[in-house]
């Protein structure tokens, strides 16, 4: 059981930032630094009351037995609490029910993601990330914990060794961790740890409890939206409906005449309504009579985006990749197809509408949310507030989803910017349609693609053209080079083999709207062209789509067994009712091999409907396998969503979609049966929180494409079929 | 001043009539575990019971539910049903971000206790006003039968 999950409470967490540490370890375990902080020197006593054991930002142990596991990465529903955890108690030695979670405070000196060098939780990569970093920050703490022991008993430390949270000799003495704190924390921390051989695992790899659950059916979970302040205000907020307009007057008078609304704070684009409750405040923003100035996107539609789009898709782009010499090679071929495919902007909807609690005073800021990037929202609220970063404590919270939304905070900026014209804690909450109109929208792509075929109908020639907005050269500018970054093109270059390849990259930047990373970023638009255009070949040859796929996959073993143990548990070539087909998709993309069969229905009168998914996964070393199965379950019916009805378009610079009735999401009663089947092997592991949307979206259309002959280029799939 | 009995407990409110009673429970009450996710009644993240039939709070206001018995997520472990869906829900490990579950959950045990064994079909029908982001409708249906089987 879990004891506690703090990172609700309104208590000042540890804060490492408020503590001296001094850093004994550079560049341990992929470049993470491993932090000791010492005992604060404000007397003995207090020397006494905090001994505990904490060699690393990772874990800290108590003389009472009390173990804290500070959790790195943040608990958006992809289970990382329970895999953290898992990595650290695996080499600790501990049982998973006898240890305590803690958010970890805002610092991307102590909690940067290794691969990306900053502290965010995104990109399905805290398993690859964290992998050996966190067995190595509970394998220095066991390595104490028995020398500790070692030298009370007085014997080798080799002939002791860790269990469920004891230390045991060779002769059956036991000492609990608690009891070795004290002389563990004298003791230098070791340069080097032997972790242990993967045969060893007694917990990687089998299917632990989640330990967020208990918590979250009966209520007690927090989640930022809960986050209760004494004295605190609560504030709705409605920002210009035109990208970069800005507020231009406002007249409050019937506002501030309802009962419980306390003020109306204007800022530069938005306008917010506080009151002692989200009704007063609900009903005071309605109550506003706002004037906006639009500025200069007031006219922008989903149209003229796509025009200046497809402009731009004309003249040659950025070399990504180059193999062999596509212009030469499509000259001699057999046969040539062109396609043109599409992608449409996408609004994330989780479940919890963007909000954020803030407390300014003149030398602190306080700051109660939930999101992915935890130093990036204390180095905002260091900006709007003009505080120094060390002065502003974010108390991070479970997401309730994140899906890419919570790697950006510009809510948090504009909650600061609020928060600061207001006496005590200030709640600021979105409206749904606030919520689905201010988001950071997955880009809208126009694909230009070509294949050529020899007379065999092997592909021999490719040419892929991809028009759109990089996410990352606003996010993460520094890996925009040479005119791409490398998450736009992820998953472009399809895993068969194609002697001559050419992706290119034409960069153009909707006017009016801001680009986010949204589940799959590049992946989830590049894998529905490449694996709809591979079908479209398929067909142009006559040949079986997984025959076509299995012919060219000669180098990736693991991609062929995926897309083997898929078609086999699916039963591809087995009869089906005339008006169902089945349709199949491969990817390898964030360090995962996957393969979706869907079986999917079309009415005659073009009703889609998806029966069920087969899904094989091959992502390396296993962690927690249910949370793998459910990232895949969870991951197909997200991307089902979108590939279905998931659309956000413009009129007049203003989107066009308020809540769930025009932003359609799946229910219960649409959702096809889905089998997820684990290969087990110990091979590095791989992300698993994205892949699952990635590869549905072509496995739905081309399964359509069996049923009907209508090949899907643009989604969403809507009504295209009803109007056929 | 509406009196409301929830979760067994009477309270003396001083809200405005027209106040739904989502805001009611997490902003004057203190009983953050329903949950706003489109003030409408189109995702169900709010359920909570009215007389044991499901409602949804974010449209329900306040002065409709005076003097009848409110239960919320907070206390539905104390009923049978309620019991029985959470400890399904622990089983089958149905929870990812958790965020609509609280809805969920109220709309399962409501399930359960006007129609004790369901079908696929009457699971579906009675849980497509919850929407679930993370994609855990295939567990919720399993929680669901598992919960209908235990004695």
């Amino acid at each position: 059981m879990l004891k506690r999950i703090d990172n609700a409470s309104n208590e000042k967490p540890t804060g490492f930032s408020r503590r001296t540490f001094l850093v004994t370890t550079a560049a341990a375990g992929g470049g993470l630094l491993l932090g000791v902080y010492l005992p604060r020197t404000i007397g003995a006593k207090a020397q006494i009351a905090d001994a505990e054991l904490a060699p690393n930002a990772f874990v800290r142990i108590k003389p009472d037995d009390t173990i804290t596991l500070v959790m790195p990465q943040v608990e958006m529903g992809q289970g990382t609490y329970t895999s953290m955890s898992m990595l650290i108690a695996e080499e600790l030695e501990v049982d998973l029910a006898k240890v305590s979670l803690e958010a970890a405070p805002a610092s991307d000196k102590l909690y940067a993601l290794p691969l990306l060098g900053f502290q965010v939780t995104g990109g399905s990569t805290s398993v690859m990330g964290f992998w050996e970093p966190l067995r190595r920050a509970g394998a220095t703490a066991r390595v104490m914990l028995i020398q500790a022991a070692a030298a009370r008993w007085n014997v080798d430390p080799a002939s002791c060794k860790a269990e469920k949270g004891e230390v045991i000799s060779s002769v059956g003495d036991r000492l609990t961790y608690g009891a070795l704190v004290e002389a563990a924390a004298k003791l230098p921390v070791p340069d080097k740890v032997a972790l242990k051989d993967p045969k060893d695992f007694t917990l990687i790899g089998t299917p632990a409890r989640r330990l967020d659950t208990p918590e979250k059916v009966n209520g007690k979970a927090k989640f930022g939206i809960d986050a209760m302040i004494p004295g605190m205000k609560f504030a709705t907020v409605a920002a210009c409906p035109v990208f970069g307009g800005k507020l231009k007057s406002v007249d409050d008078s019937k506002a501030m005449a309802i009962k419980g609304v306390r003020q109306v704070v204007k800022i530069d684009n938005a306008v917010a309504v506080v009151g002692d409750h989200m009704w007063a405040a609900m009903q005071g923003l309605g109550a506003l009579d706002i004037e906006w100035d639009d500025g200069p996107h007031a006219n922008v539609t989903t149209a003229s985006i796509v025009e200046q789009m497809v402009r731009a898709s004309q003249n040659d782009g950025v070399v990504a990749r180059s193999d062999g010499d596509f212009a030469k090679a499509i000259q001699g071929v057999a046969k040539r197809i062109d396609a043109v495919y599409e992608v449409p902007f996408l609004a994330h909807a989780a479940m919890e509408p963007m909000n954020c609690t803030v407390h300014v005073t003149k030398d602190s800021c306080d700051i109660w949310v939930g999101i992915q990037v935890v130093a990036r929202a204390q180095a905002t609220a260091a900006q709007v507030t003009g505080l120094p970063p060390d002065k502003i404590q974010v108390h991070n919270h479970l997401l309730g989803g994140g899906f890419g939304r919570r790697l950006d905070v510009d809510g948090i900026t504009q909650a600061v910017e609020i928060a600061k014209q207001v006496d005590g804690p200030l709640k600021v909450v979105w409206s749904r349609e606030e919520d689905v109109q201010h988001d950071v929208y997955k880009p809208y792509f126009f694909d230009r693609i070509t294949a050529g075929l020899d007379a065999d109908g092997r592909p021999i020639a490719w040419h892929h053209r991809i028009t759109g907005s990089s996410v990352f050269a606003r996010w993460v500018p520094p890996t925009f080079k040479n005119g791409f970054d490398p998450d736009t093109v992820e998953g472009a270059k399809p895993p068969y083999d194609l002697p001559n390849f050419l992706l290119e990259y034409v960069r153009n930047e909707p006017p009016g709207l801001v680009t986010g990373n949204w589940r799959g970023v590049g992946p989830t638009h590049n894998v529905f062209v490449v694996e709809s255009f591979i079908d479209e070949l398929a067909a142009a040859t006559k040949k079986d789509p997984v025959e076509f796929r299995r012919s060219m996959l000669g180098k990736s073993q693991r991609l062929l067994g995926v897309l083997n143990l898929a078609v086999e548990k699916a039963g591809w070539g087995r009869p089906l009712p005339e008006d169902v087909r089945r349709g199949v998709s491969v990817q390898f993309v964030m360090g995962t091999y996957l393969s979706q069969v869907a079986e999917v229905q079309v009415s005659k009168e073009g009703e889609v409907s998806v029966r069920r998914v087969v899904c094989a996964v091959d992502c390396g070393q296993i962690v927690n396998p249910d949370t793998i199965a459910a990232q895949i379950e969870g991951g197909i019916i997200f991307g089902l969503s979108a590939a279905l009805w998931g659309e956000i378009t413009l009129k007049n610079g203003r989107i066009e979609q308020h809540n769930f009735n025009d932003y359609r999401v799946l229910r219960i009663n649409e959702a096809p049966q889905i089998e997820v089947h684990l290969v087990k092997n110990g091979e590095a592991p791989g992300g698993i929180g994205e892949p699952g949307t990635i590869g549905i979206a072509p496995a739905v259309a081309n399964a359509i494409f069996a049923v009907t002959g209508k090949r899907i280029r643009k989604l969403p799939i809507k009504d295209q079929l009803r109007s056929a | 001043m509406p009196k409301l009995v929830i979760n067994g407990q009477a309270q003396d409110l001083d809200v405005p009539d027209d106040m739904p009673l989502l805001w009611v429970l997490r902003d004057v009450i203190g009983l953050t575990g329903t949950k706003f996710g489109c003030g409408v009644a189109l995702c169900g993240a709010c359920t909570v019971h009215l007389d044991g039939r499901p409602i949804r709070s974010c449209i329900t206001p306040v002065s409709n539910v005076v003097g009848k018995k409110i239960t919320t997520i907070e206390a539905i472990g104390e009923t049978e049903s309620g019991a029985k869906i959470q400890q399904a829900w622990l089983n089958i490990e149905v929870v990812q971000c958790g965020y609509c579950q609280s809805g969920q959950i109220m709309s399962a045990v409501a399930l359960l206790e006007s129609n004790p064994n369901p079908t696929d079909a009457e699971i579906d029908t009675a849980m497509s006003g919850n929407i679930c982001r993370c994609g855990t409708y295939p567990r919720i249906r399993a929680a669901i039968k598992q919960a209908s089987q235990s004695a």
